[in-house]
């Protein structure tokens, strides 16, 4: 499977939104986490939350799940508000949350036939084992699985009951590249079916490939949102052009950059190495985080 | 691209399980867990057997206050200890350690209820409490000719006794493993407890023999009253007038022990957290 464009979302989504957050704080002691954090994801959709670690993303999905309480704001999941929210909905979000929490005496087929009894409706074992790719460790038990390979039943642990909302907190940490790919197919399945996705994530392809919009948090804020392919919007303008002139590479950012090889081809007849490169995402989310130079490294005289 | 999910169901969800329903389940996940740490296997169940081995062979000639041979009194006492042994220790420091791995957090987000955790864990330790003394007694029997309850009705002293302590020591285990700190350290509280209570409360000699603020501290904590319950059971009816109250206080045995599963109980409601530090 070759595609990277993601079917248009089912039809009966855009109802009532999945998680609505605002102006959501959390502090640590007196260090604050979250600081008026703003957020929307519509029902069966698939957001992907970016942001360099200590941004507040795990705080942020922790309080959405109704396991951390919140020092203010308003916070809604699936209608309710998760810090007051009952079994029943519970029963609605799965989560696959960063630790395990397996319990490492039991065999794979153990954890998910015992399990499966806290929830109102489950999926099969057989089922959850096919989707994930763990058919052939069935009878391993967790404490002998590797680290991937935990990460895979920690996702079958969150589909198990047919959730209506899903939280993965970086769900493919420690996979191999393959297992990667399958658990990309399964989300995109969940998506077609239409399951909302709530992701955080520390690859940008992952979040190119799988979401429908992208969050960027930093600093305990959401600083920009949109497709993967338009985010930040201001800075995908900018583009790099960049040569050698006498054995030195020199780089223009510019919203222009046909002006600019216009000028530089009517100065030199040839010019060496020129390349022009528009943003790609994780340039514009080092940007947006503030981990990238803002400033160019050399001027067009 | 292969399907092998079933799509969500669009008609309405019914209600999650019912806690009495994961809480039974919970009991037998929880034994299967028991048996299968050897180690804790091979302490539980060989700790009380060693312990009356080692005491009998070296105090079997001793008699304890009105003619009673050693190996009778200190059965009582160990059983009474190996009770709050499974109970107390092991689910205070299995739940602390639970918590420290973060699998009480995969409960919660599960939305377990508490109560089905903790009767998962009380279940487990009636069951391990009973192969435990089911071990113990026919040792002491036939390896030491220590009478057995003489009738029915101290048969139903111990069995009473005996369920009662394990409950007390199982809701005090749970309240035990929301101590703060790690569960190393969490640990180390609780056996350090269980040690001193067990000289104390008169499981080792004769409570009698101990001075009056030993006496009147350990009488506080549900130990004394399980090691007294069990004497009453397996004692004869004279060897009562050697208690502190000249009787062997089945009332207040009763009284004290359903007292400390309630404010067990209480305290857990109030303190039990599925992860370590806040929420």
């Amino acid at each position: 499977m070759t595609t990277t464009e993601l079917a248009p979302l089912p039809v009966g989504s855009g109802g009532p939104a999945g998680v609505t957050v605002r102006g959501l704080t959390k502090r640590y002691g007196v260090r604050p986490v979250l600081d008026g954090l703003d957020l929307e994801v519509r029902r069966g959709e698939c957001f992907a939350l970016l942001g360099p670690n200590g941004a507040g993303k795990t705080t942020t999905i922790e309080i959405l799940e109704g396991v951390r309480p919140r020092d203010g704001g308003d916070v809604d999941v699936l209608g309710e508000d998760p810090a007051v929210a009952g079994r029943g909905w519970r029963d609605r979000i799965g989560v696959v949350a960063q630790g395990e929490g397996g319990q490492p005496a039991l065999s794979v087929r153990e954890t998910l036939d015992h399990f499966a009894g806290y929830h109102a409706v489950s999926r099969p074992t057989a089922e959850l084992l096919s989707a994930v790719g763990l058919e052939e460790s069935v009878g391993v038990r967790v404490e002998r699985l590797s680290g991937g390979q935990r990460r895979r039943l920690a996702v079958a642990l969150g589909l198990q009951g047919r959730p209506e909302l899903i939280f993965l907190d970086e769900p493919t940490t420690g996979m191999d590249p393959v297992a990667r790919r399958r658990f990309w197919e399964l989300i995109r399945e969940l998506r077609s079916d239409g399951t909302t996705i709530l992701l955080t994530t520390h690859y940008l392809d992952e979040a190119a490939e799988l979401a429908d919009r992208v969050g960027v948090i930093s600093e305990g804020r959401l600083v920009d949102v949109a497709p993967p392919d338009e985010l930040g919007a201001a800075l995908r303008r900018e583009s790099t052009v960049s040569w050698l002139e006498a054995g030195v590479r020199r780089r223009v950012r510019t919203a222009s950059p046909s002006a600019v090889l216009r000028d530089l081809l009517a100065a030199h007849a040839e010019v060496p190495g020129l390349t022009v490169i528009r943003p790609g995402l994780e340039d514009v989310y080092l940007q947006l985080v503030g981990a990238a130079p803002t400033t160019s490294e050399g001027d067009l005289r | 691209m292969t399907a092998v999910l079933t799509p969500l169901p669009t008609s309405a969800r019914p209600a999650p399980p019912s806690a009495a329903r994961i809480g039974l389940s919970r009991v037998g996940l929880e034994l299967r867990l028991f048996f299968r740490e050897r180690q804790q296997v091979v302490f539980s169940f060989a700790y009380p057997v060693v312990m009356l081995v080692i005491f009998a062979s070296i105090l079997g000639t001793e008699e304890r206050p009105g003619g009673i041979p050693f190996a009778q009194y200190f059965l009582a006492g160990i059983a009474a200890t190996g009770i709050m042994l499974t109970s107390f220790q092991a689910v205070g420091t299995a739940v602390a350690g639970e918590r420290e791995r973060g699998q009480l957090e995969r409960l919660q987000l599960l939305g377990t209820p508490p109560v089905a955790y903790f009767a998962g864990k009380a279940g487990q330790v009636l069951v391990t409490a009973g192969v435990q003394l089911a071990l113990l007694l026919p040792v002491a029997r036939y390896g030491y000719d220590v009478l057995m309850p003489v009738d029915l009705a101290h048969w139903a002293t111990f069995l009473w006794v005996a369920a009662l302590g394990a409950l007390a020591g199982t809701v005090l285990g749970l309240a035990a493993s929301a101590l703060p700190g790690s569960a190393t350290a969490t640990n180390t509280a609780i056996s350090a407890l269980a040690i001193v209570l067990q000289f104390f409360s008169g499981v080792f000699f004769g409570f009698l023999e101990s001075p009056g603020w030993m006496q009147q501290a350990a009488a506080l904590f549900p130990l004394k009253w399980l090691t007294q319950g069990m004497r009453s059971a397996f004692l004869p009816e004279e060897a009562g007038a050697f208690e502190v109250a000249g009787g062997w206080e089945h009332g207040r045995t009763a009284l004290v022990l359903a007292a400390w599963v309630i404010i067990g109980v209480m305290v857990c409601m109030r303190t039990f957290r599925w992860r370590r530090g806040e929420g």
